[in-house]
């Protein structure tokens, strides 16, 4: 017998000879399936969220009161920073990937992904670089340097403890998996689409994970880089942010942000790109332009790479360059009306059915609205200069963080879900969770904005009783409890539903993507067969012969 | 009545815990006021008509279920993407516009110091977590003493334009001064040299704090402006730019041994003395100022006292140790520290 023969029956032996939860475990460590490495991400990054909303609810305990002494100083310090590297690069960006991995294959009636070993690379250094970060409680306790680790607080004289190495290590690990995940996106949707499908014809989910992609591809290695250097510093006495060895701290701004920028339209494109198959799904009609709906998306991802020091008006920049990012800043919001405006016409004369996906789409839309504007007066530099670094900022960047991504994300998951389990989430569940999010979301960061406009700053552990800040963070603490039992709710709808939920039958919402056309859940191949497409939407084709898209586009 | 008649307006009779933003009481706050209330008309007004049609389309065309009929196929049109291009083009014009002009009025260089020209330079350090102010000129005169926490200005007034220029740096990691009413936030980076101005026409007390995480002790980094008359003003100058004043009496004098046989000098300054500590706040007219770490406490014997016998109970981490002096050292320390006036 060949040796690669020999070695292929022993391993089989030894799965049959594993029993029950034993092969289930060894079967999801090492599966190279696009779509069982998608549920990990989305698994992880769900526990992830769960990690750092409790961290979010400690901090809104520690404001309930002005010079409450719930926690101590360096305890809160340590919250905000892992709360925000968790949400950033440990459920934000992971949970989008890994719905895009489940996904991006079926939509463009691939059997998988390019790289599908580089894909399960990817996912296990998202959970290492994570494992890496949390790891530093073990060496008593989590850095303190804000996720935006600004030098010369990150140099060993400021953070003396090995939590600060453990950080950029685990972000170093992270961001290979991010990376290998942007690299296989673009290979497997530049290379791998179904006979018939063109580039103007993938769906809008996978073209925003094109772009995502890019930006990733442009955005990470910067970061990677800066990272690095800050090894360095602290390991080899390098001295590229040490300050008080002529290194510069004005450097880590700019590397930092020249991937902090583009890093919140990874986090947001993707969401766009959901909302764009859910809501011509849910209002019984063609998205309205997809082409100038694409070219805002490559505007967009084109226009945020060059606009990253909008994130510094404060640091002292010359009047030129404040107006530059300002005028820059700006114009981004062009391509992204031009996409609200094309949602708003794709539900204009419609038939809209508000089931959950779409419930949680119109959130999106409603919330993504108000957190854009208030974007808008913070690209206007003068307005910046009062209002960056305080709570302000933390309402706008919430409101587009959670009233865009994690709405979008939520409306994903309830649409996707019968897909990928076979069974439909619980409609009433997914009404309160609804709810309740948008009760609490809208409690929580409405009140920041005055906070900030009352002169609040942000990454305070405490404030002053007399500055009539007090009300403003006590509503903003009630409003964090009551999402609470929305994210639970939801938490509890996924798993009862997986048991009990109702039998979705392959195409449950009378959709139009290729993912729908095969079963519910797909084989691990895919689709027995490839697909020839001819249109956007093959499904329309298919229930609709006489009257095909392609006569159209 | 115009935009700047709106600023002053809310201006007047504001108690100094507000730090609102739209509460100026300086040119170039109000003139970012004005601005933002334009922006807020403007963000507020796309809010008003996107928000309808977006509710307009959710109840109009909602329905409870679907009867199989597809509606009608829209799949885009050319001129209304034109359209929808254009507007919000126009929009981002207006704001570049407008921004452009409000920058050019905010952001000044800082000139030369001229004799006459009433204007005062402060060279600001921000320290992890305590401010430091070096008074450079005033009116063209070098005036090279240097005080803590409390920053002090004169009054502009009408006959007399009196502008403060603030030099600011770091000594450690990032700080950002603001003091909302009085101008937008400036950072102070270790390695760069900043600048901003203040000016206002209304005497009182301006109340901000640190806007860049820099620390444990982040959220008690304060700031306190005095702006007084002139007249005021010249005296305190005149008060602070002495030597410290030496008292010869029992107690004080066996305090002034003690601090100074103690490492409190190597971190404190009290000028006239072989106190040349520059790490901390300098303290050789303490009791001119109304509060104690970083405008988190009143300055008074009892929290000069618990300050002294341990602070990281007032300021827990902050970079000054406790070192165990006895009841009878503390009394004598706080009695010397007491005659700096
Ligand atoms: C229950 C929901 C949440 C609550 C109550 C919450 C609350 C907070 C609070 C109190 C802070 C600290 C603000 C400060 O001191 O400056 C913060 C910071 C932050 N949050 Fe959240 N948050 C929530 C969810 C999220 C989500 C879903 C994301 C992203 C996907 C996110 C991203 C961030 C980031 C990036 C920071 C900045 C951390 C830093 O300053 O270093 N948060 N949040
Ligand atoms: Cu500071």
């Amino acid at each position: 017998m060949a040796i690669a023969e020999q070695r292929r029956t022993d391993y089989q032996r030894q799965v049959v000879a594993a029993s029950g939860w034993t092969a289930i475990l060894h079967d999801w460590t090492t599966t190279v399936d696009h779509k069982k490495i998608g549920i990990l991400y989305v698994l992880m990054s769900l526990v992830f969220l769960v990690i750092g909303g409790c961290e979010a609810i400690l901090m809104r305990s520690q404001l309930l009161f002005p010079r409450y002494d719930f926690l101590p100083p360096d305890t809160f310090n340590q919250l905000f920073t892992m709360h925000g590297t968790t949400m950033v690069f440990f459920v934000g960006m992971p949970i989008l990937i890994g719905v895009g991995n489940y996904l991006v294959p079926l939509m463009i009636g691939a059997r998988d992904m390019a790289f599908p070993r580089m894909n399960a690379l990817g996912f296990w250094a998202t959970l290492f670089g994570g494992l890496l970060v949390y790891s530093s409680y073990a060496t008593g306790g989590a850095p303190a340097i804000g996720w935006f680790a600004y030098a010369p607080l990150t140099e060993r004289t400021f953070a003396r403890t090995a939590a600060t190495d453990l950080w950029a290590l685990g972000l170093l690990v992270s961001g290979i998996g991010t990376l290998t995940a942007g690299i296989n996106f673009i290979v497997t949707i530049l290379g791998m689409r179904c006979p018939g499908m063109t580039l103007r014809k993938i769906p809008f989910f996978a073209w925003t994970m094109l772009w995502t992609s890019v930006q990733i591809l442009l955005a990470i290695p910067p970061l990677t880089a800066a990272l690095v250097m800050v090894l360095l510093d602290r390991n080899l006495g390098a001295h590229f942010f040490d300050t008080q060895n002529g290194g510069s701290a004005y450097l880590w701004q700019h590397l930092f942000w020249f991937f902090g920028h583009p890093e919140v339209y990874i986090l947001v494109l993707p969401a766009f790109g959901m909302i764009s198959e859910i809501i011509p799904v849910f209002s019984r009609k063609v998205l309205f332009g997809y082409e100038f709906m694409a070219a805002a998306t490559a505007a967009i991802a084109f226009i945020s790479m060059g606009v990253w020091s909008h994130h510094m008006f404060t640091v002292g920049m010359s009047k030129t360059l404040d107006l530059y990012f300002a005028a820059a800043s700006l114009l981004v919001s062009i391509p992204t009306g031009i996409k609200f405006f094309n949602w708003l016409a794709t539900m204009y004369g419609g038939k809209i059915r508000f089931a959950s996906p779409m419930l949680f789409a119109f959130g999106f839309l409603s919330m993504f609205l108000i957190g854009g504007l208030t974007g808008i007066m913070l690209a206007i530099a003068p307005f910046n200069f009062q209002l960056s670094d305080s709570y302000f900022v933390v309402g706008h960047f919430h409101w587009v963080l959670i009233g865009g991504t994690l709405f979008g994300l939520f409306a994903g998951l309830h649409y996707w879900y019968p897909k990928v389990t076979g069974r439909m989430l619980s409609e009433r569940m997914a009404q309160w969770q609804f709810w309740l999010l948008l009760i609490g979301f809208i409690l929580t960061f409405g009140p920041m904005h005055i906070s900030g406009i009352l002169g609040m700053p942000r990454r305070i552990y405490t404030y002053e009783p007399d500055r009539g800040w007090e009300v403003w963070n006590q509503i903003t603490t009630l409003g964090a409890a009551i999402q609470v039992p929305s994210y639970a709710l939801f938490v509890i709808n996924i798993v009862w539903s997986y048991f009990k939920g109702p039998l979705a039958g392959d195409d449950p919402w009378n959709a139009w993507t290729l993912e729908w056309a095969t079963t519910s859940p797909p084989p691990a191949y895919n689709f027995e067969q490839i697909l020839v497409v001819k249109s956007r939407r093959p499904l329309w084709d298919l229930k609709h012969p006489d009257d095909p898209d392609w006569n159209y586009e | 009545m115009d935009l700047f008649g709106v600023g002053t307006l809310l201006a007047d009779c504001v108690p100094p815990e507000n730090l609102s933003i739209f509460h100026p009481v300086s040119p170039g706050g109000r003139s970012i006021v004005s601005l933002s209330i334009l922006v807020l008309a403007i963000t507020g007004g796309i809010l008003l008509v996107v928000g309808t049609v977006l509710m307009y389309c959710v109840f109009r065309f909602r329905t409870k279920t679907f009867d199989g009929h597809e509606p009608p196929q829209v799949y885009g049109s050319v001129p209304i993407e034109v359209a929808w291009t254009a507007a919000p083009a126009m929009i981002v014009f207006i704001l570049v516009l407008v921004t452009t002009r409000t920058l050019w009025e905010v952001e000044i260089p800082v000139p030369e110091p001229v004799v006459g020209d009433n204007t005062l330079f402060v060279t600001v350090v921000g320290r992890q977590w305590w401010w430091e102010y070096q008074y450079e000129y005033y009116n063209g005169q070098k005036l090279g003493f240097t005080t803590a926490n409390e920053l002090h200005m004169p009054v502009s007034e009408a006959s007399q334009q009196r502008r403060v220029y603030l030099t600011l740096k770091s000594a450690d990691v990032c700080h950002s001064f603001w003091v909302p009413r009085l101008a937008g936030k400036t950072d102070l980076i270790p390695g760069r040299v900043n600048s901003m101005w203040l000016q206002t026409e209304q005497p009182g007390l301006y109340l901000g704090q640190c806007a860049e995480y820099c620390g444990t002790q982040h959220a008690h980094m304060l700031l306190r402006v005095n702006v007084e008359s002139p007249a005021e003003f010249e005296r305190w100058l005149q008060q602070e730019a002495s030597v410290a004043l030496h008292v010869d009496e029992a107690t004080i004098t066996r305090g002034r041994e003690v601090f100074l046989g103690l490492s409190c000098i190597n971190c404190h300054a009290v000028r006239g003395t072989g106190a040349k500590g520059t790490y901390g706040p300098d303290l050789t007219h303490i009791m001119s100022r109304a509060t104690l770490a970083s405008g988190q406490i009143p300055n008074n014997r009892e929290n000069l006292r618990s300050w002294i016998a341990d602070p990281q109970k007032i300021k827990p981490g902050c970079l000054m140790p406790a070192f165990g002096l006895s009841d009878k050292q503390l009394d004598e320390v706080v009695s010397y520290l007491e005659s700096l006036r």
